[in-house]
């Protein structure tokens, strides 16, 4: 799977379960999600777990802070590496 | 005979010097002499610098034993410390420094020079030690060496300052829109660390966790009982506090066994942290407090855990615990309501009174007011505010928590809900007007309401907003926008934009139809 279509798959997610209503252009590759308060601590457990069943990965409980899942860009390369180490 | 905070490390630095008194997850850790002889260079360094008794001083870093290190410093040198959550907007931290003028600022390198930035806009100038991290000590002690190699701070003597004095600000969301400085005494803690040694039997070879940030009142259970009795501090780092993942082994690891934290990070540890794959006999006490524990999470955390004894603490920010309840053994699986939350603890005294202040009946409803050795002694610089803090009319200073409560036939009171708009999500108090007044500095928006709703796991905040041209503001934009001005467990969940915002026949905000909404 391209990085653009993991950024594609978790964008339409994030919109319709944390932004609901919002236009989808403003939810760019380098929004900041978790720095901005879109997704909460809790919204980012949901996030991981979404992940995981989608892709079929596993993510270490220390993949899973803000640094690694901040914006589009940064979960499709996570997403990416899991892929391509599997 | 009351005692100031700080003798309570000295003393234990004196009784088990070489008992470690800080540990933090990774990092290292700090015996009790060298934690105390930590603190005294930092008072030495504030005493050199001209802070006096009864100044304030301010601590902008992350939880670590450097922080720990200072906030005994600012004690012995006879100050109150300030202390606020380094990651909340620069903009707000300043406010509170200057607010109550601290003479000096301990602050962690990485956020010097937004708050330089933020004082400059307005001619604040206190004295600032920054320190290139946080970590076992290391960069507190290497920021005081680097000050005594340009100008040496004479080692001098703890102050001694009456006990009715200030110990510590800590700043709570205020409904007018900024935060406001709730003011404890030394005595004041005394009372509660008191009560605490009374009833949970604290003991040298205790592991306390240290989950709550040290600018929320959770944090003086863990600091304080724990060095009052020599016991060990485990300081639990930002990241891992709030992932129940990683935190659910680590208790297990580190063999904690005083726990005490709000309910939501329980929650979801018993949800997402595979408790019954670890092993918590160290654990004796599980303590929470800050918010109601939804019965249904609290009965699956006693049944993964069943080992330690659960004690459910109430009490705001004000009067610092004011009533517990000891969870019984099993919950029944029928009940609904969440667990009480108790009687009044020895160290202070309750009063349930109605809108007028008049005591109500027994078994009536009625709003919860607390007098006693615990009780703050005002809101910093807001006379007004305190005294409105306060039921009037009546002996003794009786502090009106804004909580309804029935008591129950068996003299402990049930939480009902609150009279105002403030809400406590995940343990944080917040006003709902702080929220609104952040949104009103939008330049587009030109109404705001903000709600709180129910939800599963405690409520969700909705923001509702129109602008003055009818336009439509994006939702990343607005919770950006709010990130910039309030902390981040204060931007809306949710956000709905309408034309116009309904109004009463008052011509105020129908909250009652936007909560139907």
């Amino acid at each position: 799977m391209s990085p653009e279509e993991i950024k594609s798959t978790v964008r339409t997610h994030i919109l319709a379960e944390f932004l609901p209503g919002e236009d989808p252009a403003a939810l760019t590759d380098s929004t900041p999600l978790v720095s901005t308060g879109i997704l909460d601590s809790i919204a980012v457990l949901g996030l991981v777990t979404y992940l995981e069943s989608k892709f079929g990965i596993t993510l270490e409980a220390h993949e899973t802070d803000a640094q690694h899942l901040n914006t589009l860009t940064d979960i499709a390369r996570l997403v990416q590496s899991k892929l391509s180490a599997a | 005979m009351s005692y100031l905070l700080h003798q309570l490390l000295d003393r234990s630095a004196e009784a088990f010097p070489t008992h470690i008194a800080v540990e933090e997850s990774a990092s290292g850790s700090m015996t009790y002499a060298q934690l105390a002889q930590l603190s005294d260079r930092v008072r030495d360094r504030l005493i050199h610098l001209g802070v006096k008794p009864g100044d304030r001083v301010g601590i902008m870093a992350h939880k670590s034993a450097d922080t720990l290190a200072s906030l005994f410093g600012i004690m012995k040198a006879g100050a109150a410390y300030v202390p606020v959550d380094p990651t909340a907007p620069a903009e707000r931290n300043a406010y509170i420094f200057q607010n109550c003028s601290v003479r000096a600022v301990v602050v962690e390198q990485d956020y010097l020079p937004r708050l330089q930035a933020e004082f400059a806009a307005t001619g604040f100038q206190p004295h600032l030690i920054a320190i290139a991290g946080t970590g076992a000590g290391r960069p507190l002690r290497e920021a005081l060496d680097g000050l005594d190699g340009v100008d040496r701070a004479a080692p001098t003597a703890s102050v001694r300052v009456d006990s009715s004095d200030l110990a510590y600000i800590l700043y709570t969301s205020g409904s007018t829109g900024r935060p406001k400085g709730v003011m404890l005494s030394h005595a004041n803690a005394a009372a509660f660390i008191d009560w605490c040694s009374s009833v949970f039997a604290p003991e040298h070879s205790d592991r306390f966790s240290s989950h709550a940030p040290f600018h929320f009142d959770l944090s003086i259970l863990d600091i304080y009982v724990s060095i009052k009795h020599g016991a060990t501090l485990v300081l639990v780092e930002e990241g891992l506090g709030k992932d129940p993942v990683r935190l659910a082994p680590w208790i297990s690891q580190k063999r904690i066994s005083v726990w005490y934290s709000v309910p939501s990070i329980l929650g979801l540890m018993a949800q997402f942290g595979k408790l019954d794959q670890h092993d918590y006999s160290a654990l004796r006490l599980i303590l929470f407090a800050g918010e109601v524990f939804p019965i249904k999470h609290l009965r699956q955390l006693k049944s993964l855990v069943p080992g330690p004894r659960y004690f459910n603490l109430y009490g705001p920010t004000e009067t610092n615990v004011c009533t517990w309840h000891e969870v019984p053994r099993t919950i029944p699986e029928n009940q609904a309501e969440p667990v009480p939350i108790g009687r009044t603890c020895s160290s202070c005294h309750a009063l349930v009174v109605d809108a007028d202040g008049r005591e109500v009946a027994r078994g009536r409803e009625g709003e919860l007011c607390i007098s006693g050795g615990t009780v703050m002694q005002g809101y910093w610089n807001l006379p007004e505010q305190t005294k409105n803090a306060f039921l009037t009319g009546r002996d003794g200073r009786w502090y009106r928590t804004g909580d309804i409560v029935v008591e129950r036939p068996d003299g402990g009171f049930q939480y009902l809900g609150r009279r105002d708009r403030m809400v406590k999500k995940r343990g944080f108090r917040i006003e709902l007007g702080e929220i609104e007044a952040a949104l009103y500095r939008h330049p587009q928006v030109k109404e705001a309401a903000v709600v709180a709703l129910p939800s599963e796991d405690g409520v969700r905040i909705k923001a509702f907003v129109s602008t003055s041209g009818g336009e439509r503001i994006s939702i990343i934009a607005l919770k950006t926008f709010c990130s910039e001005h309030v902390p981040l467990y204060m931007v809306p969940d949710v956000f709905e934009q309408r034309e116009a915002l309904p109004k009463t026949s008052t011509d105020k905000i129908d909250y009652q139809s936007l909560m139907r909404a």
